[in-house]
């Protein structure tokens, strides 16, 4: 019985000291100021088997995280989804938009060779080798490699298949990182980013130190550290154990239930990630346009933003990339009428139609929103059934089957978004959107050098898209990190963007 | 039929159940929608892509043409290669097993004697004060299941008192041995139930039995009747009850590896699947079938040992 007394008071005393510790620390706000020196541990979710260094196979967000790291790209997304040049220091395309020449900063490898002209075409090459399925390749498909070069070390002239005027989204596409020429083998990566390699365990950790050389200049710091944890439960409760100093993708329940407390600071980077639901209008029910139209009405999408996304979101207007560079923020934001989305689903002889609704658990919430979509979807005549499907292959069978079915995607630019979803012959077009008119309008936007001309081919797209498109945007979800309270420098920039995850700018206080 | 032969027979058996598990498996595995190429390619199911990530790997190769190879790799411990990550199989399975063995050897060295002496101590004291209160606390702790258990210990222990770290998140766990302690509560909560309260069974059957009263009759020691004579009896049913925890602590314990972030087989396992990462999956199911066939022939000489007239039939 004394023993257990002491014990416990052992630990309480000790508990005590914790809390006063934490006291201190909050009062002075440590975080404030940049300060130098320490080790962060960041807890992404992984994918154990899936998991690799090589930054060209990168593919999950703990991988683009390390990538980013280690490595440099050419180029990288702003805040608000526009290139901005990175290991490049400028392009100039020529007139007629079909050969780019990149000039280099200068940078140097962990071993502290130059970061040259060749290693850039090497690495370029590698994602493009034919044999092989990096996700950059498809990005980088315009790029004709035989007829590009190395002007001198520091300068690359690109020689593109066609006019191109959006080449440095290209550039910054995800997973198009300078590696050092020749290289294959990434057990021990060496990158020219702000942090190097020091070591890995496959599933568990990566630990990187600070580059002092980086070009940009040293991390602040000393060594950061990447532990994989799976479940979002699991990454919270490290951080409030003081296991972490910093949690990535937290729902936002955990973040309302710890926005107050002062052991969990909530970082939100919004318009990160769109929710929204595909229809198919190459095919029955949707092929009307009528019908479309009755859906994008009959969505509620404030309950939708306040259900689903626990309010840590914006409404959308079946638009992608809501604040990012040329979004038509002038189209009048949708509302729900469902008056008029009953007379419509009747003109188009619905009435009394189920459709299915495909989803699963592939994304966050996507399943919570079909059913409260299903919900809202009662009286209008029309009948939403919710199925749900394998969430390993979900993306996959979507693309090919089904109607209507659940859709998410991260940050990129809206031209890319086109380019990839689109377009007749883009790869994943789930909503089997397909129009001459709309692709020529595609090729204007990206094959001028006149950016008002530009700009209003992109207007045009998102007008066509907007009033009869097959995408029902409904939100904007914010991407929620936690981090310890001293921690500082974190960035607000959509996920997927060039400050995101960005640890180089990182502190702790 | 003496031990020796009955050792053998189960271990050809045991070896035809290992052969059986693992073609099962690769063509379970073969026969989920979506195969590795589907997984990998995630969010961007760009066909091109996916044919070209097929090609890759070689799956654009028969099924029964990988099968035979991967099989002949078997006898020279040869399990292949990540289809995803091009890491062998046996890296995967070393990594993982560290942390599996770790927690079921300790939870297997505090479970015998815990259950042991809590069964025994009921079954001398039966219908007493002691045998209702542990008879009510094994079935109210049995019906928690792991996930339940694990969630409100890391809440309370972990995160609101701070006493224990709540997961293992990059933690050595041979270095940390704090961050075992919850994971080895969770671990042990029900199987000390299921396994005191066959204990208190048995030794109440056999302190009730015949040859217990001839012992007595032949005035030998109440001490030594209980403990020489009666016990080893009421230990049989336990032992085959220890094994199928055993095979449930090597499989991983999913769902306790998951809440606490351990990175063992179970893990592996999950991630790997997900991944439709065949070659791993395979060295998995070879691994778990090796373990509960080896562990459950174990279980089946010990207890043939301890009462050969319960002689289990192969």
């Amino acid at each position: 019985m004394s023993l257990n007394r002491r014990g416990f008071l052992g630990l309480t005393s000790g508990l005590a000291v914790v809390t006063l510790a934490g006291c201190g620390s909050g009062a002075t706000s440590a975080s404030s100021t940049p300060r130098t020196g320490g080790r962060l541990r960041a807890a992404f979710a992984g994918g154990g088997a899936k998991e690799v260094l090589d930054p060209h196979l990168a593919n999950l967000f703990g991988e683009a995280a390390r990538s980013k790291a280690m490595f440099d790209k050419l180029a990288d997304l702003g805040n608000d989804v526009s290139p901005q040049p990175r290991l490049a220091e400028k392009w100039e395309p020529n007139a007629d938009l079909t050969r780019w020449r990149i000039s280099l900063r200068q940078a140097a490898f962990h071993d502290g060779r130059p970061v040259r002209a060749q290693d850039v075409l090497a690495s370029y090459a590698r994602i493009l080798d034919p044999n092989r399925a990096f996700r950059a390749k498809s990005s980088l498909a315009l790029i004709d490699l035989p007829n590009s070069r190395a002007v001198d070390d520091r300068t690359v002239e690109f020689a593109l298949k066609r006019p191109f005027g959006e080449f440095p989204n290209a550039l910054a596409a995800f997973g198009a990182y300078i590696v050092p020429e020749g290289v294959e083998d990434f057990a021990k990566p060496v990158g020219s980013g702000a942090f190097s390699f020091v070591s890995f365990e496959p599933g568990r950790s990566v630990l990187l130190k600070r580059n002092p050389n980086y070009w940009e200049g040293a991390p602040l710091l000393d060594e950061l550290e990447f532990v994989i944890a799976n479940e979002e439960s699991a990454r919270t409760n490290a951080l409030l154990g003081g296991q972490v100093e910093y949690a990535h993708d937290l729902t936002p329940t955990t973040a309302r239930s710890n926005a107050s407390g002062d052991r969990m600071t909530i970082h939100r980077s919004p318009n990160s990630a769109v929710q929204a639901f595909a229809m198919k209008v190459d095919r029955a029910p949707f092929d009307n346009r009528d019908l479309r139209e009755a859906l994008f009405l009959l969505t509620d999408r404030p309950q939708l933003v306040e259900s689903v996304l626990a309010g840590s979101g914006q409404v959308g207007n079946d638009l992608f990339g809501k604040g990012y560079q040329h979004y038509a923020d002038d189209l009048p934001q949708r509302e729900r009428d469902l008056d008029k989305a009953k007379f419509l689903i009747r003109k188009a002889g619905a009435e009394g139609l189920t459709v299915k609704l495909d989803t699963s658990t592939a994304a966050a919430g996507m399943v919570e929103a079909a059913t409260v979509f299903a919900d809202q979807a009662k009286g209008s005549g029309l009948t939403i059934e919710v199925v749900q499907g394998n969430k390993d292959s979900y993306w996959a069978d979507t693309l090919k089957n089904g109607s209507l079915s659940s859709f998410r995607s991260g940050a990129m630019p809206i031209e890319t978004h086109v380019a990839q979803r689109l377009l007749s012959g883009s790869g994943t077009n789930v909503t089997k959107w397909a129009r001459p008119e709309f692709d020529a309008l595609y090729e204007k936007a990206v094959s001028t050098s006149d950016p008002a001309a530009r700009g209003e081919a992109y207007r045009e797209m998102q007008r066509v898209l907007h009033a009869e498109g097959g995408y029902l945007m409904w939100g904007f979800a914010d991407w929620i990190v936690g981090a310890k309270p001293n921690v500082g420098g974190i960035s607000t920039a959509p996920a997927n963007t060039l400050d995101w995850a960005r640890f180089d700018k990182v502190w702790l206080g | 039929m003496s031990l020796a032969s009955y050792a053998v027979r189960r271990a050809a058996l045991g070896l035809v159940q290992v052969l059986a598990v693992v073609t099962l498996v690769f063509f379970l595995v073969e026969a989920l929608p979506g195969d590795a190429a589907v997984a990998l390619a995630g969010d961007n199911p760009d066909p091109a892509r996916i044919a070209q990530i097929r090609a890759a790997m070689g799956l654009d190769r028969p099924t029964f043409e990988r099968f035979a190879e991967w099989l002949l790799g078997l006898p020279q411990l040869d399990f292949g290669v990540s289809l995803v990550s091009g890491r062998p199989v046996a890296d995967f399975l070393f990594g993982g097993i560290g942390p599996t063995v770790a927690l079921a050897a300790l939870t297997l060295v505090l479970l015998v004697p815990i259950s042991v002496l809590v069964g025994v101590l009921a079954a001398l004291r039966e219908g007493s004060l002691l045998d209702r209160a542990l008879t009510s606390i094994s079935v109210a702790l049995h019906s928690i299941p792991e996930f339940a258990l694990a969630v409100v210990l890391i809440a309370v222990f972990g995160v609101q008192l701070a006493w224990l770290p709540p997961t293992a998140v990059g933690a050595d766990l041979f270095a940390q041995p704090a961050v075992l302690v919850l994971p080895l509560v969770v671990l042990l909560a029900r199987p000390i139930c299921s396994i005191s309260r066959l204990v208190r069974a048995g030794m109440v059957d056999a302190l009730a039995s015949d040859y217990v009263r001839h012992a007595r009759r032949l005035g030998i020691g109440e001490t030594r009747v209980r403990f020489a004579h009666a016990l080893p009896n009421a230990l049989a049913p336990a032992v085959q009850q220890v094994a199928r925890t055993t095979d449930w602590l090597l499989g991983g314990v999913i769902v306790v590896e998951a809440v606490f972030v351990i990175p063992g087989l179970g893990t592996v396992l999950v991630d790997s699947v997900a991944a439709r990462d065949l070659p791993v999956v395979q060295g998995l199911a070879v691994v778990f079938a090796v373990t509960t066939v080896a562990v459950n022939l174990l279980a089946d000489l010990v207890a043939f040992r301890l009462a050969p007239r319960a002689e289990v039939v192969a």
